[in-house]
């Protein structure tokens, strides 16, 4: 029987049945849902929540030189975290076949770049796999696993965000036990010295050549005969839209093992049809080298390198197809995300935006909609981590230009695990004018909620011993922690003057649990607005609550929206707004 | 036959799980069926789409501009902003509901009067008070289902056994609710 399954759900499913024994990731949308899905297989499979991406990727390894089919998972961006260990892993190989999934997140749907992780294969010398629907996400990982193996290397695997969280028929099949490698210290071929790396080294294009020998005839590379005038190599999601663009009688070269490219097999099939089309989604990867081996084809000059492709927009470049599409009299106004109602982050935000000629450097997270209007209170978002760090070159830089100024570096208690600790560590050690300001909600918000070093559980539900974010400030060198409900206004703000006035270096959390975590119990509540008392100064709108709006120049609360946190109340000046139990 | 259905509104309004009764009822007469969502920052309030196809076979789990059956909007200038994707012949299925965004919220911008209007003289339109009517249910989320209903008595997917398909889909103690929403998305496009 078949079921509908994301292709997330697909690839945990498909390391699964390939008998993959121990897993680690860092949550990141497009990828998340693959880590959600694996504690399913709890007993036969173990699965955790690592800090980073870095860690996930370096655990996973290994538990592949322990001897067991591993597997780690991570957003595009994530991976350039992990990118370290996995280039070197590449050289070191693999003892139980070592899979790493990048999600790719082309139109950057909830990302900060359309990065096209395809290239990490070819730099790090990777085999590359690239399912294009939930059935291929399942059956390929089998294969990944076999081939890591078989050539002894990492296997990248590469969803898109329409690959992932697309769902489509998946047939499903029995779990192969995989038999552990019995464990032995092997130096030369896991300790990467110098020495040993030279000697990798042709090992690697050794096994690469191989690989791309094998490609020419592996099962993931497939041909669809048609009439001989147009040829399409295609692969990921791309290979669908193209299904739904190209003529009836056009052929095609479906690759499913991209890097190395089958270069013997695209000749060939170049040479049995009269037009040759490459379509890809982002950049040209496989085009670049389809034409360097000499095989004139079309491809980037009609479809763009930007932005997720669809049959529609391939249609148009392709063949210049105009879609029909009717003008309306009225437009719609921009829905932009926003920090939810009740979002504990707004406290701090609205108290910065009232902070007049702070810089304040923000992060990845739900906390980047701080920088949203109208509280539109983040000077800079650059990476995970980048809060605490981006904040200390502003503060030095002031410093050496003779300037005075203190900077509040934002990040969130999941970020601050994966990558805070280092920044908090640099404004210490090198004196930055900087307070690190971790606001704690404990969860992984952004991304649907996943467990972290501080919440208190593991992936598999396990209570877990919750790290103190104060203790390993205190430990860093921190000598005042202001530990404060962002949601009490005065507090906040007192806290903030707090710490910009210390001579000590001083660090503030905001501690107040996300609204959506499910396994606690929220006093919420609703605040209602006297409209008699109402002056319609639209002070409450200042907080940028969407369950706020102005109605016949009164303030107005949304009841189905409206949780009671009573920020709004706490900013209006003539005590309109009130809070009531639900 | 290949149909398109895309479910648009605000991230919360519980556009996937129409997508699942959808997809659960069609899986049945043996359709081939994708599904595309988007998770993540936008679901914070913003706006969000969730597609649906189904036929004989289905490649693409995306559409463009244009290349959308049926449109069903859960709030009713989200059905502007979606429009484009519609068949100029398609069908749209549109909750009479305002929703402000943030944008409107914090006084950025105005929300735009028309936008029924502007939809009933270009598409095939059928407008219902859907969030009214869930709320005489007893839940204002049940918006979904009430619509849902409504689609599938617009469109003539009759010879499915959705009643059934909603009992195997939502949570047991829904299934009394979201079944009288069903019936009464259905009656109120009579």
């Amino acid at each position: 029987m078949k079921v509908l399954l994301s292709g997330n759900e697909a690839i945990a499913r498909g390391a699964y049945e390939a008998g993959v024994k121990v897993c680690s990731a860092y949550p990141g949308t497009p990828s998340t849902e693959i880590f959600e899905e694996l504690p399913k297989f709890k007993g036969e499979v173990y699965c955790e929540w690592a800090p980073n991406e870095k860690v996930a990727t370096e655990f996973a390894y290994g538990a592949s030189v322990a001897g067991v089919r591993s597997l780690c998972a991570m957003k595009h961006v994530g991976l350039n975290v992990a990118a370290d260990p996995m280039f070197t892993a590449a050289y070191n190989g693999v003892t139980g076949g070592f899979v790493i999934v990048t999600a790719d997140d082309p139109s950057m749907h909830s990302s900060q770049n359309e990065q096209d992780n395809r290239y990490y294969a070819k730099f790090a010398k990777l085999a590359l796999i690239e399912p294009s629907d939930s059935q291929e996400c399942k059956d390929f990982m089998k294969e990944a696993y076999r081939i890591s193996e078989a050539y002894d290397m990492p296997v990248l695997f590469r969803t898109t965000t329409r690959v992932s969280h697309s769902k489509s028929l998946v047939e499903l099949g029995e779990r192969e036990e995989k038999e552990p490698t019995p464990y032995q210290r092997n130096i030369r071929k896991n300790v990467c010295t110098p020495a040993n790396a030279y000697a990798n080294h042709p090992k690697v294009e050794k096994n690469l050549a191989a690989l791309e020998e094998y490609s020419n005839r592996c099962p993931l590379n497939r041909v669809e005969k048609g009439d001989g005038e147009i040829g399409v190599v295609t692969a990921s999601i791309a290979y669908q839209y193209a299904k739904e663009v190209f003529p009836e009688g056009t052929s095609f070269l479906k690759l499913g093992l991209t890097n190395p490219l089958p270069m013997e097999l695209i000749r060939e099939f170049a040479a049995s049809v009269k037009t040759l089309y490459v379509v890809e989604e982002l950049e040209g990867f496989m085009e670049e080298q389809i034409k360097a081996a000499g095989i004139p084809c079309i491809g980037k000059e009609k479809v763009s390198n930007m932005y997720e492709l669809n049959p529609q927009r391939l249609r148009q470049m392709l063949f210049g197809v105009e879609p029909e599409v009717k003008e309306l009299p009225v437009h719609a106004v921009a829905r932009p995300p926003a920090l939810c109602p009740g979002c504990p982050h707004r406290g701090f935000f609205y108290t910065m935006s009232k902070h007049k000629g702070s810089i304040v450097t923000g992060d990845i997270g739900c906390y980047t909609l701080g920088a949203a209007a109208p509280l539109s209170a983040v000077d800079t978002v650059l990476c995970m981590g980048g809060g605490f760090s981006v904040g200390a070159g502003i503060a030095k830089t002031l410093e050496v230009l003779g300037r005075k100024k203190k900077v509040f570096g934002v990040v969130g208690d999941s970020t601050f695990f994966h990558s805070g600790m280092t920044g908090a560590a640099e404004i210490i050690y090198n004196k930055a004018n900087v307070v690190p300001v971790v606001l704690d909600n404990h969860i992984t918000g952004m991304t649907g909620h996943q467990d972290n070093p501080g919440s208190g559980y593991t992936l598999l539900g396990e209570v877990a011993d919750a790290i103190a974010i104060e203790d390993v400030l205190k430990g860093i060198g921190y000598e005042k922690i202001l530990i404060v409900d962002p949601q009490d206004l005065k507090a906040m703000d007192a806290a903030v003057r707090e710490a910009e006035e210390s001579e000590v270096p001083a660090a503030i959390i905001c501690r107040r649990p996300c609204l959506l975590i499910k396994r606690i119990k929220h006093e919420t509540g609703l605040c209602v607005v006297d409209t008699d008392k109402c002056i319609g100064c639209k002070m409450c709108q200042k907080v940028g609550c969407p369950a706020l709006s102005i109605v016949n120049k009164k303030s107005s609360i949304d009841p189905i929206q409206c949780v009671g946190c009573t920020v709004c109340a706490q900013v209006c000046p003539v005590g309109a707004i009130s809070r009531k139990e639900k | 036959m290949k149909k398109s259905v895309i479910l648009v509104g605000v991230g919360g309004q519980g556009a996937i799980l129409t997508a699942k009764i959808l997809i659960n009822g069609v899986m049945k007469k043996g359709y081939d069926v994708k599904m595309s969502e988007v998770h993540g920052m936008s679901q914070r309030g913003g706006s969000v789409s969730t597609q649906v196809h189904f036929g004989d076979k289905v490649y693409s789990p995306v559409i463009g501009k244009g290349e959308a059956d049926i449109l069903v909007a859960y709030e009713k200038m989200e059905a502007v902003r979606y429009a484009e994707f519609l068949k100029p012949d398609g069908i749209a299925i549109i909750n009479d509901y305002a929703m402000p965004s943030a944008a409107t919220a914090a006084g950025l911008c105005e929300y735009p009067e028309g936008c029924l209007e502007a939809m009933q003289a270009n598409f095939n339109c059928h407008v219902l008070k859907a969030s009214d009517i869930a709320m005489q249910l007893g839940s204002a989320k049940c918006m979904n289902v009430v619509l849902f209903g409504a689609m599938t008595k617009v469109i003539g997917l009759d010879d499915i056994d959705w009643e059934t398909v909603i009992r195997e889909t939502v949570p047991p103690k829904f299934i009394d609710l979201n079944l009288r929403a069903y019936e009464a998305g259905r009656e109120a496009v009579l």
